[in-house]
């Protein structure tokens, strides 16, 4: 029968299958974080297990660390615990720390991509819901609990029910400053937080195609918002190029004979999806949300539905209940909107073209008097880069705070957060109710989007503050 | 992990759609490493503004102080895959959740810990979401895992379905790592076989050239 990428990779990975069902699917490559880990090895030590390949496994220091400069374990005081005990448990079973001070920490979900330690083809794990994040090369990836995580450390694979796969055509071309963080709240606006429950997705198209690397792990990122269990984009000769000479990537003969694998991973022109979907990303603006999850986005022109409009009564409630906590009312557009703080950073948009995007609006510009602005990059390489080209100076001449790289604001772990009824724009993934500090209120978008609403202190157009023909 | 077989508790309605695990486990009470999963569930939504209790929140409410079940919507548990929110439900003697749908990470967290994940077929889950809301906390509810079977005040028992490897690991409280680890000979087959075909994917270290 004719196989989908997801097909290839999971059989290829498929060790046995266990009396209860469930595949048992060999992961190449785990990484940790010091939020969930640490619980996970005192589980294991408890068990007497240990750990089956720490050479396959890597710990990142990344929810709880400050993004101030000069940071050590205690510049955040509820995150020193939490790196100790990665740090000392991770020693313990023999694992590498990517820790504070390493010019490789950052986020593993940028580290893991950045350093040619997720490859194509390759199956990848971390006790987070963005691991599908790497499924921009072409890696199939599964975010996992804590429970989970052990059960990975002592044996290398994941005990899995098998999912549905979904098809997501891409049609079209991308207008100037509309990103893939466009397409995919759109996509997740359509199909709804919940339409990519239970399967695994495979982003496919002309803007697939054309898309950056980084971009399309922006895409595989955002899949878990609409309830993906994974994400993934084939990889093509883009790929290839983007991975070439990275410090981990294979090399000389090795090289060539993985490039010979990967040329094979596509699915086959004939083979069946359980789901499939098509999306038209022409003449795609650029894409806001309004309310309180992922699904509730408007174009950047939009205006504010009215939950009398409503499909049902739960979708109703859903929507009253969000316009009272973002203080918006039915039919009001979101452009011109006051706002108080920008964050441009996360595992969605942190990377390095995500910040020359931002810096592209911000330069020459000042950030605007009230706003509170803030720059993260992804990992201690991205920032070296930005700052090897002059970046992290045009955010800070704007007024930017440029910081040390971590999760930071996204989930609010290190202490970066808002104030209570701040309007926040952010390049992160989640607009959930006190997500980025008690009582804020969320807007996603892409880093374009974000820079805009710093300079002019209010929600903008990018396209026409910089004098593009929208 | 304990075996489940059956739960009687009461069934506490929070009938909403697609919450989320931020909501469930909120990151500001994970400050600690071991945090108090008791207080963590709900800590936000248990809170008014000035840090007082909300009454209006039905978890707060008298008859809702104890609860054995949690009866919600759909895509329970969406979001972050941090098992504090699974956690936290077993702190609080919530071992049975009723769902229109789980998201799945939450359903496989719930599984890794002996809470088990109902799923009505969708005329059951009406009935039933009544009959929850009728009971009002007044009389339990009683889940019965090996009969898949809900019991309790206001009509006849509710047959539900669940997958028969999830309902044996459940009611076995099998030791999911022991279970694996009974193909550890193909495992090493299979690292064996890769390290000859992908080389590259039984490495990772940084290359030199």
């Amino acid at each position: 029968m004719p196989r989908t990428l997801f097909d290839k990779i999971w059989d290829a990975h498929l060790v046995a299958t266990r009396i209860d069902g469930r595949d048992l699917i060999y992961i190449d490559r785990h990484v940790l974080h010091e939020l969930h880990a640490p619980h996970a090895f005192e589980q294991l030590e408890k068990q007497q297990r240990p750990v089956r390949r720490p050479d396959l496994t890597f710990s990142m220091q990344d929810h709880t660390v400050s993004t101030q400069p000069g940071r050590t374990d205690e510049t955040n005081p509820d995150g020193a615990a939490f790196l100790r005990a990665m740090r000392a448990g991770s020693k313990r079973n023999g694992i590498r720390v990517f820790d504070l001070g390493d010019p490789q920490q950052g986020i593993s979900h940028v580290v893991a991509p950045e350093i040619g330690m997720v490859l194509p083809g390759a199956t990848h794990a971390v006790p987070d819901s963005h691991a599908s994040t790497v499924g921009g090369l072409g890696a199939l990836a599964f975010g996992c609990g804590t429970t989970e995580l052990g059960h990975i450390l002592a044996t290398q694979v994941m005990a899995l029910k098998r999912p549905k796969s979904m098809h997501i055509q891409l049609d079209g071309k991308l207008d100037a400053h509309v990103t893939s963080k466009d397409v995919a709240l759109k996509i997740i606006a359509e199909l709804g937080v919940a339409g990519g429950r239970g399967y695994v997705v495979e982003y496919a198209g002309p803007v697939i195609r054309a898309m950056p690397i980084e971009q399309r792990m922006t895409l595989c990122n955002l899949n878990i918002e609409m309830g993906g269990r994974s994400g993934f984009v084939a990889p093509d000769d883009t790929t290839f190029n983007w991975i070439k000479g990275r410090p981990w990537a294979p090399i000389g003969s090795q090289w060539d004979e993985a490039l010979a694998q990967w040329r094979t991973l596509a699915s086959a022109g004939d083979a069946e999806f359980d789901s499939e979907h098509v999306l038209d990303c022409s003449n795609l603006e650029p894409q806001i949300t309004w309310g309180t999850d992922p699904g509730q986005v408007l174009g950047i022109s939009g205006r504010v539905p009215d939950p009398a409009g409503a499909s049902d009564q739960s979708q109703r409630a859903a929507m009253e209940s969000a316009l009272a906590y973002m203080d918006l009312k039915p039919g009001m557009e979101l452009k011109g909107l006051p706002v108080n703080r920008v964050f441009i950073g996360s595992c969605t948009n942190s990377r390095l073209p995500d910040l020359a995007a931002a810096a592209d609006v911000v330069r020459g510009r000042k950030v605007a008097q009230g706003v509170t602005a803030m720059v993260v990059p992804g990992s201690s390489t991205v920032k070296r880069e930005a700052e090897a080209l002059g970046l992290d100076q045009i955010f800070r001449d704007a007024g930017f705070f440029w910081g040390e790289s971590g999760c930071s604001m996204c989930a609010g772990g290190n202490g970066d957060r808002g104030k209570p009824y701040e309007r926040i724009v952010s390049t992160t993934n989640r607009n959930f109710e006190n997500r980025q500090g008690p009582k804020t209120r969320t807007h996603l978008t892409s880093p374009a989007t974000a820079a805009a609403a710093a300079v002019t202190g209010r929600i903008t157009d990018v396209r026409q503050l910089l004098g593009g023909n929208a | 992990m304990q075996p489940f077989r059956n739960h009687t508790g009461i069934a506490v309605p929070l009938l909403r759609d697609d919450i989320n695990t931020d909501q469930v486990a909120p990151i500001a009470s994970m400050r600690q490493l071991k945090p108090d999963y008791k207080t963590m569930l709900f800590a936000r939504a248990r809170q008014r503004d000035d840090g007082s209790e909300d009454p209006d929140f039905v978890l707060n409410k008298p008859q809702f102080r104890n609860p054995g079940i949690l009866v919600t919507g759909q895509n329970f548990g969406a979001g972050s895959s941090r098992e504090s929110a699974v956690w936290s439900m077993l702190a609080n003697n919530i071992l049975v959740i009723v769902a229109r749908s789980f998201a799945d990470i939450y359903r496989e967290n719930c599984l890794q810990n002996g809470l088990l994940p109902v799923t009505l077929a969708p005329v059951d889950a009406e009935t039933f979401e009544a009959r929850v809301i009728a009971a009002n906390g007044a009389a339990p509810f009683t889940v019965d895992l090996e009969m898949q079977r809900i019991s309790g005040p206001g009509g006849a028992d509710i047959v539900f379905e669940i997958a028969a490897a999830d309902r044996m690991r459940l009611l076995e409280g099998l030791d999911d790592i022991g279970l694996t680890l009974k193909h550890a000979d193909e495992i090493k087959a299979w690292e064996a076989r890769m390290a000859a075909a992908q080389p590259w994917l039984q490495t990772a270290r940084e290359q030199r050239g």
